[in-house]
């Protein structure tokens, strides 16, 4: 568990996971193309996220795919919050989402 | 050949046996107990038909396309509610490694083969997650996540 928020304790990083959740199974060329950093840059944070297994990767024919694994940030919810209370957060979470996607539209009026 | 990209695919290292974690992924038994409550029946031969059971309700059927006990285990994957059970099924493959270091197993889940504007796709990316983590909960500590009365009692017994 300590690798995973080692992993996610970079704002590169959490960018790389947006990204593949944008966009899942992506290739390190993809990748570099969505960042402003370099390929080798990349390629160190990629090392990093799957040593984490917050990444799978998936040799098709000769390309080497990127794909988000949520397992273990699943298990860091199941840790600490009972399924009851996923309901509870969940409710709170699409509040949260809501009263700032309105915030935000009002501000480009 | 298909040569779509594969749509999910998902790892988990659980700290048991090959064996162990075939036996768990088929037989009714043990998938009761962390797949939310379903049985995963089949005799698990290749062009064998494959059923989850809900209550007694069949909810996904397949055929088995590989099976190669305790390493490879794949099967078609079709929904049977309105919407879903007409489509073209998609396919789920199951691999197990033991890990050099001997007690560790890596299993990585892939679900591929979508039909376009398939329907199936939304409802199972949230799922597999669940799924496999109360797997890893089941082989490593012998107890169900849907019995367990606080997530702080799986903590304390957690390994990290």
């Amino acid at each position: 568990m300590d690798k995973v928020f080692k992993a996610l304790a970079d704002a590169s990083r959490r960018k790389l996971l947006d990204d593949l959740c944008e966009k899942n199974g992506q290739t390190l060329g993809e990748l570099c193309r969505h960042l402003d950093m370099t390929r080798q840059a990349v390629t160190k944070h990629l090392t990093i996220l799957e040593a984490a297994n917050l990444i799978a990767t998936v040799w098709h024919g000769r390309e080497k795919l990127h794909y988000l694994n949520p397992v273990p940030i699943h298990e860091i919810s199941e840790r600490w919050f009972s399924k009851y209370q996923h309901q509870h957060l969940q409710a709170l979470g699409d509040l949260k989402n809501r009263l700032e996607t309105n915030k935000k539209q009002k501000t480009h009026q | 050949m298909n040569t779509e990209k594969p749509k999910f695919v998902y790892v988990t290292l659980i700290k048991t046996t090959p064996e162990k974690l075939w036996t768990a992924l088929t037989s009714p038994e043990f998938t009761r107990q962390y797949w939310m409550g379903t049985s995963i029946e089949s005799d698990w031969k290749v062009g064998s038909h494959m059923v989850y059971r809900r209550n007694g309700e069949a909810n996904v059927d397949g055929t088995v396309l590989k099976s190669e006990p305790p390493h490879l285990l794949s099967y078609t994957f079709r929904h049977l509610d309105e919407a879903s059970k007409h489509e073209h099924p998609s396919r789920v493959t199951f691999e197990i490694e033991l890990l050099p270091q001997g007690a560790t197993v890596k299993l990585t889940v892939t679900h591929d083969e979508f039909p376009k504007d398939s329907t199936v796709n939304p409802k199972i990316s949230g799922g597999w997650p669940i799924v496999l983590s109360g797997l890893k909960t089941l082989l490593e500590t012998g107890r169900s996540l849907e019995i367990t009365k606080t997530s702080c009692d799986e903590a304390k017994s957690g390994n990290s």
